[in-house]
This record gives structure tokens, sequence and C-alpha cells, in this order.
């Protein structure tokens, strides 16, 4: 069984919980491994739709961020998409060097790079396309990298 | 998000309920600063009660961490859920904070 969700968001961080519960019901629903969706979705749900109203959006209460999700018993997908300028992904500092890891912020990406299974980012930078597989056999839930 | 405050001797204990993330993270923040004004220096947050903490609220801990040791105090954790140890050791910030398995173990450390 699989199923297809769009949501259509508020630039509001009150959001965010609210869509990630939704989320995780709806993969409840098809039988998705209760683990990687307990830790690992909702990380990466809520760090791309956080960077999405927080920096794509600039807190800008007059825009959106949709937030579209496939979810199957072996593989949830999800896509977030804000109304920014875009970044470059590729140019984020690892905030687990020692001299960043004092910094108040700049580990959102990067956990959602640990603990989603495949990310992609469009060529502009305001959409993020996260997949999380059914884990293997032994495979911990937080290793998804 | 809800947190209690307690006294245990010359430790501020925070009893964190619920989730600490960018939604909610100023009022903790909030919270200890007034603490740390009015003279208190050593903190534990206890997580016992927390289901998570996203990057954001990762992101106030390193700053009241800051702002405590630049007052000269202390900031320390305990009882952190296997999924918050997880965030903690992928961010490596289990190498920033003292991290106790337990209230009491964290108080006696002080």
């Amino acid at each position: 069984m699989q199923s297809r969700h769009v949501l259509e968001l508020p630039n509001d961080l009150g959001a965010i919980e609210r869509s990630i519960e939704y989320l995780l019901e709806r993969c409840r629903d098809v039988g998705f491994d209760e683990a990687k969706l307990r830790l690992n979705l909702r990380v990466g749900v809520a760090e791309a739709l956080a960077n999405a109203m927080m920096y794509g959006n600039r807190r800008d209460p007059g825009k959106r961020v949709v937030l579209e999700a496939w979810c199957g018993p072996d593989e949830v997908r999800i896509r977030v998409t804000d109304e920014g300028h875009g970044f470059d992904p590729g140019a984020l500092p690892d905030p687990t060097l020692p001299d960043n890891r004092a910094r108040t912020c700049g580990r959102g990406v990067f956990l959602i790079r640990q603990l989603m299974d495949r990310v992609e980012f469009n060529d502009r930078g305001n959409s993020i396309e996260m997949v999380l597989f059914r884990p293997q056999d032994g495979r911990r839930a937080a290793a998804a990298s | 998000m809800a947190f209690e405050v307690t006294k245990q001797g010359e430790v501020t204990v925070l009893d964190v309920e619920g989730q600490l993330i960018v939604g909610n993270r100023q009022e903790l923040k909030q919270k200890v600063l007034e603490e740390l004004e009015n003279g208190e220096r050593r903190f534990l947050i206890d997580f016992d009660r927390t289901g998570y903490i996203d990057s954001s609220g990762l992101g106030v801990l390193v700053s009241l961490s800051k702002k405590i040791r630049e007052q000269g105090g202390e900031l320390r954790l305990a009882n952190l859920n296997d999924d918050l140890r997880t965030l903690f050791e992928l961010t490596k910030l289990d190498t920033l904070f003292q991290i106790s398995s337990s209230r009491d173990e964290a108080l006696s450390s002080f």
C-alpha cells in the first residue's frame, strides 16, 4: 500500500510539528519502520521545514512551504520546497570539525544528510528531496549514511 | 515544551518536558539566562522527559554553555534517551558537554 500527500504550509514554525505528526501517522498507516520514523524521518522533515521557513522564505509570513510525501512500506520520499532564491548546499561547513563544534547554528542540513538514506537538492537550491528505505536486518535505524 | 526549575543545593536543575525545538527554544534560553543573571552558576538540564531536540535546540544548548562558562559557571546534561544521544554523537556535541546517564550522577559530578 502506498499513499501520496501534499501539504501547503504557512510560513509558520508552529506548523512544523503538526505536519510531522501527520506524516508520521500516514507512514505508520502503510507499515514503515517505526524506529526510522521516530528519529530519522522526524529529524529530516523538521530540519528541512525549519530551513525552508527561516532561511529559504526568510520568515516572510506571506510565503508558503510545500511538503510532498510518498509513503510506502519499503520507502518514504519527502520533498520540501520554499519560495526563496535557494542556496548552495555544497558550501556548508562541516559542523563536526573541531573549529565548528561550538557554533550555535549550521547543523540542520548535516543531520539530514546523516539520517536520511538519500538527499538531493534541485539546481536552484530551494527544494530538497529526501528518501528513507526500510532498514536492512540488523542495521541500526540511526545509521542511515 | 514545558520546563520545571528546581534547586538542588547549589545546582539549578531544569527538567525539559516534550520537545526542545525551533518554536520554543528561546523560552529555555531566557529562563537559564535569568537564573544566570540572578547569580546562579551551576546548571543541570535533565532530559528524562524530553522526546526530541532539533538542531535549533542543540544550538541553544551550545549558546547557553558558552554564556555560563563566560560567567565562570558549568552546564551539565543528563538522561538523554537513545535518539537524543545519537543526535549528540552525530554532531560530536557529546565532546562539548558533560553528559550523565542519571540525575544523581550529574549532581554529584559538580
